[in-house]
């Protein structure tokens, strides 16, 4: 039988906030346990949630960015489980009026075409504290440290079709929320996770299968590895004429299969009812209009402009939108060298091959993009080749100049890596060449035109690679064939 | 005597220096000490800070730095977080809780200078009408020790009825100010519902929870009033509504005052004897100028019902977070996750608390919701729309704060539903939000009657203007039972 | 007629994860079912399509500044919890 693949994602982003979005608790990253868990975020008798303006303002411009429905009225809900990670025995969240409603992205297929994936809604809540099994004989730690940081849980329609896809829709989320700067989308510190529904059905039929819900993945390569053996194992299942049940089912990326969590299981009735703490968010049709005129240009937008406005490839303005951070560095440097494409080229060649090569991400490259424009005039102007020019990158890369654009002229001044451009000097490399290659000269001068190449190279080599090419070529022709 | 006097004239011989707070603070001190065995309405007695503070009060006031209520005990109910001293909610589930922090309430009395005597007795996390649910046993009525002093803010009621404090602090979530307050023949005021932080003031319902003043005067009520209210930017349900002088307007005239009776709280269910008494009160105001109207809120006969969808599935959810793991009670060796939370929930809770739980957890639960809840939610506002026709007509409305006197300890334990119908003329109230007293109307049966006044929201200057003019005619609120002499 | 039979107790119990006394079930069973006969008055309403009341004042929400106001104050907070190590709050051993 032929098996349709159908996988829905729902997405947890943190929102960059500074403090929690009901407490005045900070925020930060890596704290020692309970030192950022205030009243509030202990749920301690009689504490109650202040909802944080900005957590609000994030997740509108969200739902802007992807064309969604901003609802005016949202409220917040509590959801009733006990866990001890949930230190009130609920969470606060959004059921039946979220902020967000329906809206949708396009992705890139591999035959270089575009799917439009939908998305449901998307909400605001409060994310939970973290279980600590490891140390304690029979015992859990509980650290709260993390309960009551905002999040923004972005629900897509069951529309992706294979791994692959749910991939491509989970980086273009990814990307667009790290180009908003409502998050930093760091999967390492659980930022940005998600819960991939899986299904099965037989090709053809409209009536989903049974799902499967794989629980906090955090990298990119895990949801696509979570998904192809999930895929598998129920269509080992079906094939073998058994049911898949529904269940939630945890990624073991050790052993690259999911299991059971049975913990997840308890029959559960989640009691949901609007919070009597919290008020109805109420948000103006001008204030979201006021928000909307703040929303920077999505990697979309930008990429039709670099293929319109600067000539681009569709390939070179893709792979330069994807990371908000590269696509600034690049117009930073574009601008002030008024070359697209050597700019472009050496942003996806040299300057991307030494951050991968180092394993750095755009925003922590070493050079900065007035250092590479500086870099890039002079090959420009001729004062170095671009073969030097990849020193002097390396140079700095390594951290040699102090960040400013003067740092390539410093490096070239140093090294002595200025371009001879002076012809009586080239003039001399060449005639001391052509003494110590009768051989090769008389060969050429019979017809063999393939050497010049040669004679470039012996001098280049003599000049230590700064004579001028272009130069070199002519001067070359010259005295040879005269 | 000094322990009779109210908190107008307390502070008058504080200012011309004929006590000072502490001298004052003592003298209710060791009227606790002889005299709460009695009642049992203080749960928790903070002599050592009481003095500090009155000391710091004196301080102060020399310094001419007093407070609004500088130098003047008072009594918190035991329901207001406050730091350093256990906050029980008269619970065993909190009875090892010495809050971290201290509710915003008791931030401001602090501020006003005022002196904590202790925190009082109440119905367990609220829940009751009669005191009987407190886990550290039920308290007695001052005018007769058999009786209940009603709830949940009984233990307030009992000691200012006793003159064991000159005012306390109640909430007030279905009549818990209001019925004990008639019980115990003392002054109670509900404010608006977001007129005082309920920060800190441990969640029972929280849409319908406000915390008031209960005080032998209506102008003590004003006193207090002036320091609880306003705006707390930690409770998003308190109200950004300036706070005016509540004395401000109390000696006002009442002349041609329009006073609203719902004809149903003068139906079937009210006792014969408390009809008398709340008749002969309408007729003080009629000798005083009012108008008197009869008026109708059809919808009030639902208010129990409605109430008893949407309190308890508050409280489910609320009560949630005592789960034996970051404070309060724990079992003793859990064998694991869910024997934790079973075991530590179902001995630190007492009976009504768990009925209510089990009610609220119901009443949400999936399948249910919409047919309890939400519609709970539509008749609340009915029974809303019901006032506010209501006071396009009138200026105040007036009835029974509770069916009866108080009955005795015992008599209704094993019959929630009729305990709850001793709230029924209160509860309307809470549900639409609105502000109402119980003052001193007088006796049925040597049991003192609360006459109950509604206003519209935020109309408190109004209700106390109201009352003290009552309290100017009549001399019902002077009253002090026998064995408290 | 009884609206809650002992298991739907036991099964609401189990949610709220609240231990009731074996003994106390019939107990519970007829408060309960005795309540939710009394509110089944609310089914004389006809509440078509009035808003449900959630805040008496009909209030919408006010926005907190973002801003850290909260200072660590873990030694305070756990001084009274139950039981506690290296700052943590401790549970039996939950299985994943």
């Amino acid at each position: 039988m032929q098996w349709e693949v159908v996988i829905g994602l729902e997405i947890h982003v943190q929102l960059s906030t500074k403090s929690k979005i009901f407490s005045g608790a900070s925020t930060a990253y890596g704290a020692e346990p309970n030192t950022q868990a205030c009243t509030v975020d202990l749920g301690l008798p009689g504490v109650l949630p202040v909802f944080n303006g900005e957590a609000l303002k994030k997740s509108v411009m969200f739902g802007l960015a992807i064309g969604a429905q901003i609802n005016e009225r949202s409220v917040f809900d509590r959801k009733n489980y006990f866990y001890p990670d949930s230190p009130k025995a609920y969470q606060i969240s959004q059921l039946y009026y979220p902020i967000v409603g329906e809206g949708h992205i396009d992705i890139d297929m591999e035959d270089g075409s575009q799917k439009r994936i939908g998305v449901t809604r998307a909400h605001m809540e409060e994310d939970a504290g973290k279980s600590l099994h490891e140390n304690f004989q029979n015992q859990t730690g509980i650290d709260l440290n993390r309960a009551g940081t905002p999040l923004l849980e972005i629900v897509s329609e069951p529309d992706m079709r294979s791994a692959k896809e749910a991939v491509a829709y989970m980086r273009k989320i990814h990307s667009i929320v790290r180009y908003l700067g409502v998050s930093d989308g760091n999967m390492q510190e659980g930022s940005f996770r998600c819960d991939a529904n899986v299904s099965l059905r037989p090709k053809g039929q409209e009536e989903f299968g049974m799902r499967a819900e794989l629980k906090n993945i955090n990298s990119f390569r895990f949801v696509e590895k979570a998904i192809n053996v999930e895929i598998e194992r129920q269509m080992d299942i079906l094939e073998s004429g058994g049911t898949v049940i529904q269940e939630t089912r945890l990624y073991d990326s050790e052993k690259n299969e999911t299991r059971s969590m049975r913990s997840k299981e308890e029959a559960n009735d989640y009691r949901y009812f609007p919070d009597p703490d919290l008020l109805p968010i109420v948000i103006s049709a001008e204030e979201i209009e006021a928000i909307k005129q703040t929303l920077p240009e999505m990697p979309d937008a930008k990429c039709d402009r670099y293929m319109a406005q600067l000539g681009l490839s569709e390939k070179d303005a893709k792979a330069l939108t994807v990371d908000r951070d590269m696509a600034d560095y690049y117009e930073q440097v574009q601008l002030s060298i008024n070359d697209a494409k050597m700019a472009a080229n050496w942003i996806l060649g040299d300057v991307s091959a030494m951050n991968n090569k180092n394993g750095l991400e755009f925003k922590d490259c070493p050079v900065n993009a007035m250092q590479l424009t500086g870099l890039l005039k002079r090959i420009k102007d001729s004062t170095i080749s671009g073969k030097i020019a990849k020193e002097v990158f390396e140079a700095i890369y390594s951290g040699e100049g102090t960040g400013d654009e003067s740092d390539a002229d410093a490096i070239i001044d140093k090294k002595g890596l200025k371009q001879i451009t002076d012809t009586g000097a080239i003039e001399s490399i060449i005639d001391d060449v052509i003494a110590n290659n009768p051989g090769q000269v008389a060969e050429f001068q019979s017809g063999k035109d393939k050497l010049i190449g040669f004679f470039v190279g012996q001098v280049m080599k003599a000049s230590k690679g700064k004579a001028n090419p272009g130069q070199v070529n002519q001067l070359l022709m010259k005295k040879l064939k005269p | 005597m000094m322990y009779n006097k109210t908190i107008a004239e307390l502070s008058a011989g504080l200012k011309a220096g004929d006590f000072s707070s502490v001298e004052l603070t003592q003298t209710y001190l060791e009227r606790i000490n002889t005299l709460d065995e009695q009642l049992n309405s203080f749960i928790t007695v903070t002599p050592e800070r009481a003095l500090e503070q009155a000391k710091e009060a004196d301080v102060q006031r020399a310094a001419g730095h007093a407070g609004l209520l500088n130098g003047i005990p008072l009594a918190q109910k035991d329901i207001f977080c406050t730091k350093g001293v256990k906050t029980s909610c008269g619970s065993k589930m909190l009875d090892p809780f010495i809050s971290p922090y201290d509710a915003t309430t008791i931030m401001k009395f602090n501020d006003s200078g005022a002196v904590m005597l202790g925190k009082t007795n109440m119905d367990e996390f609220a829940m009751g009408s009669s005191n009987e649910t407190s886990w550290y046993g039920p308290v007695k009525n001052p005018w007769n020790l058999d009786a209940v002093p009603g709830g949940s803010s009984g233990g307030s009621a009992a000691a200012v009825a006793a003159r064991l404090t000159p005012a306390a602090t109640g909430t007030d979530t279905g009549g818990s100010i209001r019925q004990p307050a008639s019980f115990c023949g003392i002054t109670g005021l509900k404010p608006t519902y977001g007129r005082v932080s309920r920060y800190g003031m441990i969640a029972f319902a929280s849409s319908l929870d406000q915390a008031g003043p209960m005080t032998r005067t209506a102008e003590d009520a004003a006193l207090m009033l002036n320091v609880m209210a306003g705006l707390d930017k930690r409770d998003s349900t308190s109200v950004d509504e300036a706070v005016p002088d509540y004395t401000a307007h109390l000696n006002d005239g009442i002349e041609g005052l329009k006073i609203g009776l719902p004809k149903e709280f003068f139906s079937e269910g009210l006792d014969d004897a408390v009809a008398k008494v709340i008749e002969s009160a309408i007729k003080e105001y009629e000798k005083m100028g009012a108008v008197i109207k009869e008026i109708s809120l059809p919808t009030s006969k639902l208010a129990v019902p409605t109430y008893y969808i949407i309190a308890p599935s508050e409280c489910s959810s609320n009560l949630s977070r005592m789960d034996g793991v970051r404070y309060g009670y724990r079992c003793d060796d859990p064998k694991d996750l869910n024997d934790l939370y079973i075991r530590s929930r179902g001995e630190g809770f007492g009976p009504e608390t768990k009925r209510r739980i089990l009610v609220g957890t119901y009443a949400l639960s999936e399948g249910f919701y919409d047919a309890y809840y939400v519609k709970a939610q539509k008749t609340r506002r009915l029974i809303s729309n019901d006032f506010h026709q209501a006071f396009d007509e009138v200026d105040v409305i007036m009835g029974p704060a509770a069916p009866s006197t108080a009955f005795n300890i015992g008599e209704l334990t094993d019959d929630p539903i009729t305990m709850y119908l001793s709230d029924i003329y209160t509860i309307a109230v809470n549900l639409a939000g609105l502000p109402g007293m119980s003052i001193p109307a007088g006796f049925a049966k040597n049991m003192p009657v609360g006459l109950q006044l509604i206003g519209q929201h935020f109309a408190e200057s109004k209700l106390l203007n109201v009352a003290h003019q009552f309290q100017k005619q009549t001399d019902w609120h002077l009253k002090l039972p026998e064995s408290f002499k | 007629m009884s609206k809650l039979d002992k298991s739907d107790v036991e099964k609401i119990a189990f949610l709220a994860r609240l231990g009731v006394d074996e003994q106390d079930i019939p107990e519970y069973v007829t408060n309960l079912s005795n309540i939710l006969d009394m509110v089944e008055q609310l089914d004389s309403v006809d509440a078509e399509g009035i808003k449900p009341m959630a805040h008496p004042l009909d209030a919408v929400q006010r926005l907190r500044v973002d801003e850290v106001t909260e200072v660590d104050d873990r030694e305070n907070l756990q001084a009274h919890a139950p039981e506690t190590a290296d700052g943590l709050y401790l549970v039996p051993k939950v299985i994943e």
